[in-house]
């Protein structure tokens, strides 16, 4: 007696098989569909939004409505594009032969997301497996319950059932589903979760794609360039830690490295920043997330509760255990060893670490796991090449936080401990395709040295025909040449 | 650590952990990263394909009698071609890659840059085993990672001869071979590499796979399947079958990953199909196929016990039109076919990887693709037909690695198409640039300025700055215009 959840998967996997999401015009309505999902309930959107996480209108829509809204318009635009086969170029010694790479939909795909963009990394995935003609169980996070419920109830309204289904559920969901064999599972969240999704994707050799986190730092060079350049390196300092959900975010900034002497410059800076952004104190706090749930607050609060952590805190540190308020907070040279400065902090904590001299940052910065992100503020060409040359991330970005996440033409995705795979515009259609060589022989002209029985006038024929050695070979075949 | 038995240590965990320290110590060094490095290295390959041609071809013959033709053409020239694209290409494949920029992140200019994963461990396996080293290895270093080779002791000669190669022509501090069996594979295993390129089979790969899970580890899996070759009515029969036994026969007697596995053809078409093949074969093995020098043998007697088994099931044994002789002394298997085998047979389910080859039969030709189909995807299939309708739907129907029209196995040798597999065959490619970027992390990375700095970004966050919001994501000049005069809703 089949589950219902082996029910569904069952349908996805017939509807694959029988060719129902190939078609270009059923892809096409799919993501049009989903277009018209999100310009019909931005508001319920907004509020689901607002209820699990504390979004404001203007960040949801920065950050989940406005990214996804681009995304369906750029994928549908390249759609044909994308799936056109591409032409291999074929050496003259095939000739005539044809040869090409054609994108195929792997079949029915498993997409794990995450609560702190709980719109954003449960569609953005599926717009690109959809796009690459698969079936998609979408599982998304019952840790933003209200976005979880929005998506259950809604995209069964838009979408096409038999090939597109959303399941709720919370951990024990998630690991039934990782017994099933899927054709691909895109996972987006933690490393210690990722391992387990990896290990059970093993036992099927599901290919996976795992978007992680890690510690992405901000180098921070440019203080004593013009006061107009420092205040704007605060302004996306700024932006980038607590703009994106209050820090839990996975390119949210976790720790800044600045250079000893510039480290008060900088603390100023932020303060004044934070307050115009944010509010003069926690009671007065607006425009700004809220912590998920209890279990992340204590997490958090618990980060401050060394004392050499606490006493490090130059600015902020008070929390609101009732509403799962934590005010933005900056602390200076915490404890390299502590808590901290070793786990993603995913929240507002800001540790700003001082150093003799910025070139440091990069032993620095080497000496952590690789981060899914890199940011550098610079105007030192040679500083940006060694930090481009010299450390390793997913991505790098130069003088802003952030923004990287916008750009269709950029691969979007981890290295090391932060993950591996990508995503983001084609990149997202080809995470979900398979790349089928494919070869077009004539039956003329034969090559009969291809065959037995060996002779050394076939060996070097041979040898010559594999070195492209085409003069060598008319030679061979006049007797010019000896085998 | 020594055994009694020899004065050789035993390759155990500890090893392998310093092993990997020190590659990582060399590796942080950033020797592996300069161009001049992985020129020299590649230079050195080709160098030593050339020089020691001879002992490479002898090591073939011993560990598979493979003939010296499939030796010096399928392995070594092979892979002396994917040395030289290499170094003709490198330092282009090297050079980050433009990417364009939107109005979004006006103004920004975008580029990605290919660098070493670091340092990175390939597994190969037995039946080309010089190839399926080295291949992996032309992009590791194209790449500039630190490599482990483990070989496979399935070919014991050619694993001596690889590790004594490898040490002599190469940058022992950054490049390592591990001999060994199943013990040291796993001491390997327990380590954390930057990336694993395993070809074998499924039952190790799933092994591997969850090894590299703890460390989240990306993997290449190069695996197999059953390999068909639907065969038309209406074609060059002679050709198509000099072909196929090309690709079966002649690729290490059918012990290859992408030999053609089973034949699927129309009831009617058969007898004509088999007499050709008895025709063809006789032309290029003889009478006696037996003493025929130009066939590998079967590698060891696990694997001929194996394929015993495959033809002395009982609903199978007598379907034997061709060949079945067998010589267990020296492993050989005449080319054996087999006629009309039922669906549920052992030989028509598990890879067969030798000598054998049955022919299904369905009553139109369109029918194999539900054949096709019914199985797992392998990691090649192949069609000999001249309907231009069929091979349409060959091309959009069968989900498989690659696909070959009139011919087989020839696709390995393009470099211009990804090889690997999907489903069950594997995941991930290589050969040509996609070695390369299979042996890479490409970074993303963004330019910015500090002119233009939007403040639509910041809060306070405004109905005002909503609108422009949408403005700016929808693209649109106009748009922007009329949100930045308060002109459109938020």
């Amino acid at each position: 007696m089949l589950s219902s959840m082996e029910k569904s998967i069952a349908e996805l996997r017939e509807t694959f098989k029988n060719g129902g999401t190939k078609s270009i015009s059923w892809r096409k309505s799919q993501l049009k569909a989903l277009l018209q999902l999100i310009n019909q309930n931005e508001d319920s959107i907004f509020k689901a939004l607002d209820q699990d996480l504390g979004k404001s209108p203007v960040e949801s829509y920065r950050d989940e409505v406005g990214v996804l809204k681009k995304s369906v318009t750029y994928t549908l635009s390249c759609l044909e594009k994308w799936v056109a086969p591409k032409k291999a170029e074929v050496p003259l010694l095939f000739f005539p032969a044809k040869a090409e790479v054609m994108p195929q939909p792997l079949g029915v795909v498993l997409i794990f997301s995450s609560w702190n963009f709980p719109f954003t990394l449960a569609l953005d995935p599926l717009i690109g497996a959809i796009s690459a003609g698969n079936t998609v169980l979408l599982k998304p996070s019952d840790l933003a319950p209200a976005c979880m419920s929005f998506l259950v109830e809604t995209i069964p309204k838009y979408l096409d059932n038999k090939a597109v289904k959303v399941l709720a559920g919370g951990a024990d969901i998630g690991e039934r589903l990782l017994q099933l064999k899927w054709d691909k599972i895109f996972f987006t969240g933690s490393p210690r979760v990722g391992r387990l999704v990896m290990a059970a994707a093993a036992k099927h050799l599901t290919p996976v794609t795992l978007e992680l986190g890690g510690k992405s730092p901000a180098i921070v060079d440019t203080l004593s360039t013009t006061p107009s350049k420092a205040k704007v390196t605060a302004k996306r300092i700024v932006g980038g830690k607590w703009g994106p959900c209050t820090g839990q975010a996975c390119i949210a900034i976790d720790y800044v490295l600045v250079e000893e002497k510039l480290a008060s410059t900088l603390i100023e800076l932020l303060k004044k920043t934070i307050k115009r952004f944010y509010g003069e104190n926690i009671k007065s706090l607006k425009n700004i997330s809220r912590i998920v749930n209890k279990h992340q607050f204590q997490r958090l609060v618990n980060l401050l509760k060394d004392p050499n952590v606490a006493d490090s805190i130059v600015y902020g540190g008070s929390v609101d255990e009732e509403k799962l308020v934590i005010e933005p907070t900056i602390l200076l040279d915490p404890p390299l060893d502590s808590e901290i400065m070793s786990e993603e902090i995913f929240g507002p904590l800001l540790p700003i670490i001082t150093l003799k001299n910025i070139e440091e940052s990069i032993n620095f910065i080497n000496s952590k796991s690789n981060p899914l992100v890199i940011y550098a503020f610079t105007e030192d060409d040679t500083f940006k090449k060694r930090i481009l040359s010299e450390t390793s991330s997913g991505t790098v970005t130069f003088n802003d936080s952030m923004v990287q996440f916008l750009c269709d033409s950029l691969p979007f995705g981890g290295v090391g401990q932060s993950g591996f795979g990508r995503y983001h515009g084609k990149y997202s259609f080809d995470t979900f395709s398979h790349e089928k060589s494919i070869m077009h022989r004539g039956f003329y002209p034969e090559i009969e040295p291809r065959y037995p029985p060996w002779t050394d006038f076939k060996l070097l024929f041979l040898k010559l025909a594999y070195q492209f050695d085409y003069f060598g070979l008319i030679l061979l075949l006049l007797g010019f040449k000896r085998s | 650590m020594t055994s009694e038995v020899e004065n050789k240590p035993v390759f155990c965990t500890e090893s392998a952990k310093e092993l990997v320290k020190e590659l990582r110590a060399s590796f942080a060094t950033g020797k592996t990263k300069s161009y001049e490095w992985r020129l020299t290295q590649l230079n050195a390959m080709v160098k030593m394909m050339e020089e020691k041609e001879p002992q490479i071809v002898a090591a073939l013959h011993d560990d598979l009698s493979k003939p010296e033709l499939e030796s010096s053409i399928y392995e070594i020239a092979m892979l002396k071609n994917s040395f030289r694209l290499a170094v003709k290409n490198m330092k282009h494949w090297m050079m980050p890659e433009k990417a364009k920029t939107s109005l979004v992140t006006f103004p920004s200019s975008a580029e990605i840059v290919s660098e070493p994963l670091g340092v990175v461990l390939v597994i190969s396996a037995w039946n080309y085993p010089f190839l399926l080293s080295l291949d992996p290895i032309v992009g590791a270093i194209a790449a500039g990672n630190a490599i482990v080779l483990k070989p496979s002791e399935i070919a014991p000669a050619t694993s001596l001869l690889l590790a004594r190669l490898v040490a002599e022509y190469l940058d022992s501090s950054c490049i390592k071979v591990v001999e060994g069996a199943v013990p040291e594979t796993a001491a390997l295993l327990e380590q954390k590499w930057d990336k694993i390129l395993y070809t074998g089979n499924g039952r190790v790969a799933r092994i591997v796979m969850a090894a590299a899970a703890k460390h989240l580890t990306p993997v290449v899996m190069e695996l197999g399947g059953k390999c068909p070759v639907i065969v038309d009515s209406d074609i060059n029969l002679q050709v198509a079958t000099r072909r196929i036994i090309a690709g079966k026969w002649g690729c290490n007697n059918g012990q290859a990953c992408i030999s053609p596995d089973y034949i699927i053809t129309m009831k009617d078409y058969a007898q004509k199909l088999i007499d050709s093949f008895k025709c063809e074969l006789e032309r290029f093995y003889g009478k006696d196929p037996l003493e025929s020098k130009d066939l590998s043998r079967i590698v060891n007697s696990n694997h001929f016990a194996r394929l015993s088994k495959l033809l002395d099931e009982d609903k199978v044994s007598s379907k034997i039109v061709h060949g079945g002789e067998r010589d267990k002394e020296n492993l050989k298997i005449t080319p054996t076919i087999l006629l009309d085998v039922p669906r549920d047979s052992l030989i028509m389910n598990e890879e067969i990887f030798g000598p054998l080859l049955p022919v299904f039969l369905v009553d139109k030709v369109e029918d194999s693709f539900d054949v096709i189909n019914s199985g797992t995807k392998p990691l090649a299939a192949y069609l000999f037909t001249n309907k231009k309708k069929l091979k349409e739907k060959f091309v959009a129907t069968v989900s498989a690695g690659g696909l070959v029209i009139n011919d087989t196995t020839v696709h390995l040798a393009e470099p211009t198409l990804p090889f690997g597999g999907v489903g069950d065959s594997g995941m991930g490619a290589y050969h040509g640039k996609f070695s390369f970027d299979a042996f890479s992390h490409k970074k993303a990375v963004l330019y910015r300025g500090f002119a233009c700095d939007a403040f639509v970004r910041y809060p306070p966050y405004t109905r005002g700055k909503l609108g422009l919001l949408r403005a700016l994501f929808d693209g649109s000049i106009l748009g922007i215009i009329r949100a930045l005069l308060g002109w459109s809703k938020a």
